[in-house]
């Protein structure tokens, strides 16, 4: 029964429509492409208006000593030298000019006292570094690129008479297969989330910009839409993950009330002075400073408070070690007993700063508390404890032109891997956004030039394939199958306890066993109605992306013998020089299976491997790998 | 602390519908939206329904409860009594889709019709320098979460089809406003287009967009008004309008 479906030919087709795929769109328009950008929310919704920090670029605004190689340094460290370094140094370089050309595009950051961009501090951050507005930051880059694109469109109008003439926005519309041909990209299939019609994108290059996977868990900072679908398709596409092991938990979410458990604190409550108490009032983070970071935080509370007005002579308060390290001490926190009473730490920033401060710097904190919990952050500490926050993991993609090893499939933003290593910075997801969208926009655009005009064709057995797959969940109702929300629900209690923060062999065994049988269910589970934005449906569709990620996270936090960054193993306490040179690889294999690989990692570049102190390498290198050093080599 | 409330969703297509009766559980702390995403994962596992942050930051989630246009996940179920009947209904401006999710396409024609911020020229990126005090003003407006709760309740439109094409409504006059304020957009003539394209004459100043609006914009007193002023300042102001008397061809 083969409807007839829409079909569409682009020169690029986006996935995804937050920072990172608007941000290639604009570039692929501007290379003069025809581009497609496909959401599964309306456009300007996507999950990078929850970013709330700041947007990370050197350009020195407040402190002139910044600059690209201090970023890098600071990244390189914030990942625990895991980072695909090249990523690293592309985005320190360029992070600066992505962001004053938001300018150009009308966006408007808070600025330093002399009319420049300001900048604020963050955990990781030698220098305040975060460009930002208030502490609504994604929202204003959103639409910043929202509105360039409809500036574009503008454009297009003006000459041809029609505004999608090159850049089109198909928004609620949902991808659930990609197309290949001689191995190579030819286009992807989806469903238009109102109609439940089905569309076709006949297009030689692909870009993945879909975000994350905190669905899977039960407590998260993330909307519903980040359910994997990029790390899914690509996998399907024969393309590969990798660091998915590395979850990073943000320390401070919300937790209470219930229904808001999970909801994002931002990290510059602690910038901007906020510090945590346990429920003894007692400032705990100096129990937790690790040895890699010993020099560089300070030891007493009078040191730390100081820094905020005298950063040059003093060093920085623990609460601003990167977020691994400071949620692994709430979670110890609340397990020594020492919690607050909904089962998190204290906050508090009323006791640090005025009110007039707090409205002023965080104002959507204020909102959000005074609305969602009744707490009045000027008067009383917030509770907060970790939320499942950012995957590091993603597709494993060519740094410079973000190409998978599936030629035409490309991949950037948090879909991405290696960027940030085991465990990411505040403030670079944004300017990452920014960095690898536009470098996506170019890789795609130069792979459809190269490909001088011979497009791989769709081939119609894969449509009807992908067809019946999606039509599936309605056939398996007369079957009996079950409500996708209860499967969903398990998966995501199953992740949450068995693959959480903190992992032990056997229940990560046991997580695996629990996924075969949630897998089952989920091939099985039934919807009813109707294909006209039926949410069932779409969960139900959904849940296959969820279900092949989460074995992908599950099998490679079992793998990983050591602890590192965004993968606490409470087995192997302690970080491993011997797996820091180690990726995990994943691939699929068939429907919803995926088989893992050890590869190497490529050893850093001679200069910028010279960055660093030899001092500092080798907390993270094993011996021999440190020979290349500059200090080595002189001896 | 749990009790059952008496919930009353629209449900339907852009054909017909009804108002249906659910009797839900509602726990501590809980907001209207999380009473419907328990119908969704119960009862009503095809209600059709838009969200996403649930932490009012997206604007998605617009609906009207109990007759007043609402953001479900900013709306305490603490705010009802235990008996109180809660009526959820669709966006009246908008057609309706399926139950609760509307078309709100309006919007996005509106904005495509706002002339776009155009950059100074001999500016190069990197060169631009704004005060703080200077940039606040638009920046008031770029909290905007575009939640079309204004474009929702303006009653130059709410019930008004025929007023639609000639109007942008709140939202995007709005966005005409703070690029007029915006220190460094280099097109000139932004009030006077506000009211010769988009409308802005219509506006009669309820404020009635500022009373829904989910960010506190004062969206009526800073962003309407000084640009009906604006405009009204150019149009009459004698010595232009003698300029363009005398210098007329």
């Amino acid at each position: 029964m083969s409807e007839n479906i829409e079909i569409h030919e682009y020169d690029v087709v986006v996935i995804g429509a937050g920072g990172a795929g608007l941000r290639a769109a604009i570039e692929a328009r501007l290379l003069g492409k025809r581009t497609a950008i496909i959401s599964k929310s309306l456009f300007g919704k996507a999950h990078t208006v929850m970013a709330e920090g700041g947007c990370a670029a050197s350009m020195g605004n407040v402190n002139p000593n910044d600059n690209w190689q201090v970023h890098y340094r600071d990244t390189m460290r914030g990942g625990k030298f895991l980072n695909n370094w090249r990523m690293a140094e592309l985005h320190a370089k360029e992070a600066p000019d992505r962001v004053w050309e938001l300018e150009t595009y009308g966006a408007l950051f808070d600025r330093t006292p002399d009319g420049k961009i300001s900048q604020r501090n963050f955990g990781g951050h030698t220098y305040p570094r975060l460009a930002h507005v208030g502490d609504r930051t994604g929202l204003e880059l959103i639409r910043t690129l929202q509105q360039k694109i409809v500036s574009l469109q503008q454009e297009d109008f003006a000459e041809t008479g029609d505004y999608e003439a090159n850049l089109r926005v198909f928004h609620e519309t949902t991808i659930t297969d990609l197309f290949k041909a001689d191995g190579k990209i030819a286009g992807c299939f989806g469903y238009y989330r109102s109609s439940g019609a089905f569309v076709r994108f006949d297009a030689p290059a692909v870009v993945l910009a879909t975000g994350g996977v905190g669905k899977s868990y039960q407590v998260t900072s993330n909307s519903w839409e980040y359910t994997g679908d990029g790390h899914a398709l690509a996998l399907r596409a024969g393309a590969t993950l990798i660091n998915m092991e590395f979850l990073q938990f943000h320390p401070t979410g919300m937790v209470w009330p219930p229904s808001v458990k999970g909801i994002l604190v931002t990290e510059s409550v602690r910038g901007d002075g906020g510090i945590l108490k346990n429920s003894e009032g007692k400032r705990f983070m100096f129990d937790y400073i690790p040895d890699v970071f010993k020099d560089q935080y300070a030891t007493t509370p009078e040191e730390g408070d100081r820094w905020y007005t005298d950063a040059d002579n003093n060093r920085r308060p623990p609460e601003l070690l990167p977020r691994d390290e400071v949620a692994r001490a709430i979670n110890s926190e609340v397990k020594a007993g020492r919690g607050s009473p909904h089962g998190g730490v204290f906050l508090d920033i009323a006791s640090r700063r005025s009110p007039e401060e707090i409205l002023k710097k965080l104002p959507s904190m204020y909102h959000q508390f005074k609305e969602l919990a009744d707490v009045d952050i000027t008067k009383e500490p917030m509770e907060v404890g970790p939320t499942c926050h950012y995957v590091m993991g993603g597709v494993e993609v060519d740094p410079d032109t973000t190409m998978s090893i599936v030629p035409g499939l490309f991949a950037a933003g948090e879909v991405a891997g290696g960027m940030h290593g085991s465990n990411r910075l505040g403030g670079n997801s944004l300017s990452d956004l920014l960095v690898f969208g536009r470098r996506a926009g170019l890789g795609a655009s130069e792979y459809v030039d190269g490909l001088a005009g011979v497009r791989p064709a769709v081939l119609i057995a894969d449509v009807d394939a992908a067809q019946d797959r999606a039509l599936l969940p309605f056939s398996s109702a007369t079957d009996g199958g079950e409500n996708p929300f209860k499967v969903q629900l398990e998966l995501q209690k199953t992740m949450h306890e068995l693959v959480g923060i903190i992992r032990k062999e056997d229940e990560m065994r046991l997580a695996l066993k629990k996924l075969e049988d949630i897998a089952t269910r989920t091939r099985t589970v039934s919807v009813t109605g109707h294909r006209e934005f039926n949410p069932g449906w779409h969960l139900a569709l959904d849940l296959r992306n969820m279900l092949l990620v989460s074995l992908c996270v599950g099998k490679a936090a079992l793998e990983r013998q050591e602890s590192r960054g965004g993968h606490t193993r409470d087995d192997f306490p302690v970080m491993d020089s011997d797996w820091r040179h180690v990726l995990l690889v994943l691939r699929a294999l068939g429907e919803d299976d995926v088989e893992l690989v050890r590869q190497e990692q490529i050893a850093m570049r001679p200069e910028l491997f010279d960055l660093f102190e030899l001092d500092e390498l080798k907390k993270y290198y094993t011996g021999e790998e440190l020979g290349g050093h500059r200090a080595e080599a002189s001896e | 602390m749990s009790y059952d409330a008496h919930f009353r969703v629209w449900r339907g297509d852009a054909e017909e519908g009804e108002l249906v009766d659910y009797p839900v559980e509602v726990n501590e702390g809980e907001v209207v939206l999380d009473i419907i995403h328990r119908l969704q994962q119960t009862e009503a596992n095809d209600l059709a329904v838009r969200w996403n942050c649930k932490a009012g930051k997206c604007g998605s989630c617009s609906a009207e409860i109990n007759g007043r246009p609402r953001l479900m996940c900013m709306t305490r179920m603490s705010t009802f009594a235990e008996t109180d009947v809660i009526t959820v209904t669709p966006l009246r401006t908008f057609p309706v889709i399926r139950d609760l999710v509307t078309d709100v396409e309006f919007n996005y024609t509106k904005a495509r019709e706002i002339p776009s911020f155009a950059p100074p020229p001999g500016v190069a990126p990197g060169e631009y320098r704004m005060q703080q005090v200077d940039v606040e003003r638009s920046q008031e407006f770029r909290k905007c979460i575009e939640c079309y709760l204004c474009q929702n309740t303006c009653h130059v439109v709410r019930d008004h089809e025929e007023n639609k094409p000639a109007f942008a409504g709140p939202r995007y006059l709005m966005r005409q406003a703070e690029l007029a304020m915006h220190p460094l957009d280099a097109r000139p003539g932004r009030p006077e287009e506000a009211v010769e394209e988009d409308g802005l004459g219509y506006c009669n100043i309820t404020k009635c967009c500022t009373e829904v609006c989910p960010e506190h914009i004062k969206i009526t007193d800073n962003a309407l008004i000084p640009l009906k002023e604006r405009a009204v300042d150019r149009k009459y102001d004698p010595l232009v309008w003698l300029g363009s008397k005398l210098f007329r061809r």
